[in-house]
């Protein structure tokens, strides 16, 4: 276990990295192809809706193979076509990128459903107001989507950082290739196995924590209905 | 693309010649984890409910630790950790149902999607109306009758949209089985890649294949919904 501290440690710290990155990327699609799909471009919104139901209808682990793989291929032949030198994709910013990506995705689904939850009359309040489209949308729209979209936010972070567990199939050094690589060296995989788990136990607790924090605190304005 | 179709589609459809593989597989796969976890997550359900701390907290504990973990770990726990155990070492039938990956990926996906079938159907039992099971004591049902009548055909239909998302999640979750030497989809797209470097062909097929089962699972749930949520749509499309 001593000699493996620093490495595990150092594969957790990677995995929480994966994590909080390919979330603001996934939250980036997410908002933009929400945008998209609500759009009054029928190209656009058709664009936006085969982005969500293909992804959506595919494992997660086939599409990390399919990106990761086919990234480093076409790369490939891009830089055989320029004859230059081969280019080796950073699998840490694949991972980002193919997370990012799919779970993109998912977060389309849900930024759509809180935009559609925003009253109309408050925009309609907002343009009464003067304000012209670009700050509707970051002084009324935006905040008051996020209220909708918190729950959902929150479900496909758990989701994301339980995905994480996957890129060590595709060659990164994370907590769990750290822990079975231990497990293998010392003929204990059990333990290390348990190890990684503990780990992700403690990282969807502490998430869980600050997830029941962050609704109260956006919650303050509306009283739930008691029954 | 037409060669790697001609050299394969018979392993990546049911078989390679000597085991079945490749969506068939993935299928058996799918039905058995789903129908074992699913039996044990109405059990578990019905105790999660319970008022007993005693019944209540273990649930809830073993329900927390799954979903609060990734598959892919548990997997590896099953697969690569139990067998070293001193006990399962020395039972000949553990140690030989612990050595196929198939029975340990069973294991790990069952247990997996009985805990977050344990929480839909937990949730779906809450949320069954107090008038209904009112009437139904007031009528004379005792407890037994009382869950087999109202209860529970009630929080089926309640949990119904929610539980074929978890189906659909747990068919996507299949694809992890080719880490354990599972010859599904996944483990025959692998190949495909292996033999030809092609990864948007050898992947391409594979994604094509889930998606192709992920519609006909949502098609079918969605006539399981029109069927058993009649009632549902009436009110609502007069509410409407």
């Amino acid at each position: 276990m001593q000699g493996y501290r620093s490495l595990i440690l150092q594969g957790a710290l990677i995995t929480i990295e994966l994590a909080i990155f390919s979330l603001i990327l996934a939250i980036i699609i997410g908002v933009i192809c929400a945008l998209g799909k609500l759009s009054k471009r029928s190209a656009l919104r058709l664009a936006c809706q085969a982005y969500t139901s293909l992804i959506r209808g595919v494992p997660d682990l086939v599409l990390m193979m399919l990106i990761f793989f086919g990234l480093q291929f076409l790369l490939n032949n891009i830089t055989d076509f320029f004859d230059i030198d081969m280019l080796e994709i950073d699998p840490f910013v694949a991972g980002i990128i193919t997370l990012g990506f799919i779970y993109g995705a998912y977060f389309t689904e849900t930024f759509r459903g809180a935009f559609q939850a925003v009253p109309k009359t408050l925009i309609d309040a907002a343009t009464a107001l003067g304000m012209n489209k670009c700050h509707t949308f970051i002084y009324v729209r935006f905040p008051l989507m996020m209220r909708f979209a918190l729950p959902g936010i929150a479900n496909n972070w758990l989701v994301i950082l339980k995905a994480t567990a996957l890129v060590s199939l595709l060659g990164l050094f994370d907590l769990v290739k750290a822990t079975k690589t231990a497990g293998e060296a010392t003929y204990q995989p059990l333990f290390f196995a348990l190890i990684a788990g503990a780990f992700y136990l403690f990282f969807t607790s502490i998430s869980n924590i600050i997830l029941w924090w962050l609704e109260k605190h956006y919650s303050i304005g509306i009283t739930k209905a008691k029954l | 693309m037409l060669e790697i179709l001609q050299d394969y589609w018979k392993a990546l459809l049911w078989s390679d010649g000597n085991h079945i593989t490749g969506l068939a597989m993935t299928l058996w796969i799918l039905i058995l984890s789903v129908s074992l976890g699913g039996l044990f997550a109405l059990v578990l359900a019905i105790g999660r409910n319970s008022k007993h701390f005693f019944i209540k907290w273990p649930i809830w504990l073993f329900t927390y630790i799954f979903r609060g973990t990734p598959l892919y770990v548990q997997l590896l726990i099953i697969y690569t950790g139990i067998y070293t155990l001193s006990f399962v070492n020395q039972h000949q039938s553990l140690n030989d149902f612990f050595q196929s990956g198939l029975n340990c990926t069973i294991l790990a996906f069952a247990l997996n999607t009985c805990a977050y079938t344990t929480e839909v159907f937990a949730g779906a039992i809450r949320n069954v109306p107090n008038g209904e099971i009112e009437a139904a004591t007031a009528l004379g049902f005792n407890r037994c009758q009382l869950y087999r009548y109202i209860i529970l055909p009630r929080a089926f239909r309640i949990a119904l949209p929610a539980y074929s998302n978890e189906v659909i999640f747990m068919l996507h979750s299949t694809a992890l089985a080719f880490t354990v030497t599972v010859q599904d989809v996944m483990k025959i797209a692998r190949d495909i890649y292996a033999e030809t470097y092609q990864p948007f062909h050898a992947f391409g097929i594979a994604a094509v294949i889930y998606l192709f089962i992920s519609f006909v699972l949502i098609f079918g749930f969605r006539q399981l919904e029109k069927h058993y949520l009649l009632y549902m749509n009436v009110s609502n499309s007069k509410i409407c």
